[in-house]
């Protein structure tokens, strides 16, 4: 039985948490949320580092259970836990901070190979050196790796990327990437950035003031107009594309959907290989049909299916159906108003920019 | 210069600093290990206690050991009980007044690395399987290690150095209570200060090296460490 449940409650200074969650075995799940809305509380309690009310069950495995007065202490569940800051042991070379866990389950238990972790995390060259001689980017990746090497029946990440510049946040988003696609390793992953969250989740939990106000597959929440995460300046979609040729003159790659096909810079990508792009609100506008010949080159054909507040009153987010996939356009009122958009309408859909992710 | 009696003395001293400081790290270990992490409104009562012989006058806590540890005392009735020997006057009683008076001296350097450790190493060696002995030996010790060198000095210089707690409770037994500090004293009762300096010179060079290592090799700004967080 593959799948995590969780019920747990438990009083914050300003609020309490209340989560009650079935999510999947397998995957990542992002608990997503702003910041102080009690996420990085809910994966304590789920590592048993804070002490909720209510069940937790991992994969079949009771953890915690006060109806029958079952608590597992932290270091009896098999889990892997990656700290905001990399939190290795000052004391310890690398090699010994990576064995430290390691040494601590039975030879029975290890399923991830010490040579796995190392060329997944690339830290192989890093084993003799102190953690003070470690760039940040290079600490949070022993620590992954650390944790990974405890063989974790269930990965708890929080916020791993939040203390790292952002050149640091790209050196390490493919490491995470790799984990998700070669490991069966469940992974419980506290976020406030929406790129990561897209980049690496496949379903999402949205926490607001210790209440859970979502859970779901990714695509479906990021485009949900309901939702306060939607409904804010980063609202936006996310798309599956197919990479479909390139254009050498113009420096233009071209990806298809089924709603018809995007131009984007150039990419070293192989034409069939699949890319997941995102595309922001605000950076799609709308026309009426037979509209003159514009500079934007990503014009779509499709249909207003409904309206929903912005975060600013000048503004709405339209709904779109552009070929059976869903878009969010973020226009002004006024500008609704004098197209005279109502739902059912056809239009020609602008698409300012696109973000690749993956 | 010095006399075969006053070799005994800084013999004596010297096993009861080592036996005091030895005792101190077992017993201030768990104190400041729970003064360090508790949240226990007891807190500041303990914290308080553990201080008190930094600001009492030697005499007033030799008066209230002595009172204590005497044949009427409740430890004393209790030890007598046991069936073991008297306190007051003996090695043992010194033993045991000295391990009170510097106490603090070893508490209060631990407690402090204690805090610096912080919870978020024993929490992150809790995830990878380390049970709570385990978390105390292989992390929590050896990044306290500064702190046991500085509580060890401190421990044991203090002690050598104590007087007023010796001479209410001690005495000045031969080879039993006679200490370096109670033997100087003697020099000096009866105007001996020949020898009186020469011992007084071996207690200020044994000082000022054991403050030279503090300072130099501990990198201490204070007797204390490096206080909380």
């Amino acid at each position: 039985m593959s799948v995590l449940r969780l019920a747990l409650d438990l009083p914050l200074t300003d609020f309490n948490l209340h989560a009650d969650l079935t999510l999947p075995g397998r995957g990542v799940t992002a608990l997503f949320g702003p910041s102080g809305s009690g996420k990085t509380t809910l994966l304590r309690c789920v590592a048993g580092l804070a002490r909720g009310q209510g069940r937790v069950e991992v994969n079949g495995e009771c953890w915690q259970d006060d109806a029958r007065r079952v608590f597992l202490p932290v270091h009896r569940r098999p889990l892997g836990y990656v700290f905001q800051e990399p939190s290795l042991f000052p004391h310890l070379s690398v090699r010994a901070n990576l064995e430290f866990g390691l040494r601590r389950i039975p030879p029975a238990e290890r399923r991830v190979g010490w040579d796995v972790a190392m060329s997944l995390l690339g830290i192989g060259h890093l084993l003799e050196r102190g953690p003070e001689r470690l760039s940040g980017g290079e600490r949070q990746r022993v620590a992954i790796a650390r944790a990974l090497l405890t063989s974790p029946r269930l990965l708890l990440m929080d916020e791993p990327l939040a203390a790292l510049d952002a050149a640091r946040k790209q050196e390490i988003l493919p490491y995470l990437e790799g984990l998700h696609r070669e490991l069966e390793i469940p992974v419980l992953y506290v976020s406030h950035s929406r790129e990561e969250v897209a980049r690496l989740a496949d379903h999402l939990v949205l926490l607001d003031r210790g209440l859970v106000t979502a859970s779901g597959a990714v695509a479906e929440i990021l485009a949900r107009t309901d939702l306060s995460l939607t409904r804010d300046e980063d609202a936006g979609v996310l798309l599956e594309t197919r990479v479909e040729a390139h254009d050498e003159i113009h420096h233009l790659t071209r990806l298809a959907f089924s709603g018809g096909c995007l131009w984007v810079n150039h990419q070293q990508r192989a034409p069939g290989e699949m890319l997941l792009v995102r595309i922001p609100a605000r950076d799609v506008s709308l026309a009426l049909e037979g509209g003159g010949p514009s500079s934007i080159l990503n014009r779509l054909a499709g249909t207003v299916s409904g309206f929903a507040e912005a975060a600013h009153p000048a503004h709405c987010l339209v709904t779109l159906d552009v070929g059976g996939c869903l878009l969010l356009a973020r226009i002004t009122r006024k500008s609704r108003d004098q197209l005279g958009l109502i739902p059912g309408m056809a239009v020609v859909v602008q698409v300012k920019a696109v973000a690749l992710l993956a | 210069m010095l006399s075969a009696e006053d070799w005994a003395a800084i013999r004596l001293t010297l096993e009861l600093a080592s036996t005091v400081t030895g005792l101190l790290l077992v017993v201030g270990t768990p104190i400041a290990l729970w003064l360090a992490r508790t949240r226990s409104p007891l807190r500041g009562v303990v914290g308080a206690v553990v201080a008190l012989p930094i600001v009492l006058p030697p005499t007033v806590l030799g008066f209230y050991l002595l009172v204590l540890l005497g044949p009427q005392g409740p430890v004393g009735q209790f030890v007598e009980a046991m069936g073991l020997a008297r306190l007051p006057f003996t090695f043992p009683g010194l033993v045991l007044a000295s391990v009170v008076y510097s106490l603090p001296f070893v508490v209060q350097p631990l407690q402090n690395a204690f805090m610096a450790i912080g919870e978020r190493p024993l929490e992150v060696a809790a995830t990878l399987r380390a049970s709570p002995w385990d978390r105390f030996v292989h992390v929590t010790l050896p990044l306290a290690r500064p702190g046991f060198v500085t509580a060890a000095i401190l421990g044991f210089a203090h002690t050598v150095g104590e007087f007023g707690v010796v001479l209410m409770i001690g005495g000045n037994v031969p080879g039993e209570t006679r200490v370096v500090s109670m033997q100087i004293y003697n020099h000096v009762e009866a105007m001996d200060y020949a020898s009186a300096h020469g011992l007084a010179g071996v207690l200020l060079v044994f000082s000022f090296l054991v403050l030279l290592m503090l300072y130099s090799v501990g990198g201490a700004r204070s007797f204390w460490g490096g206080g909380p967080r």
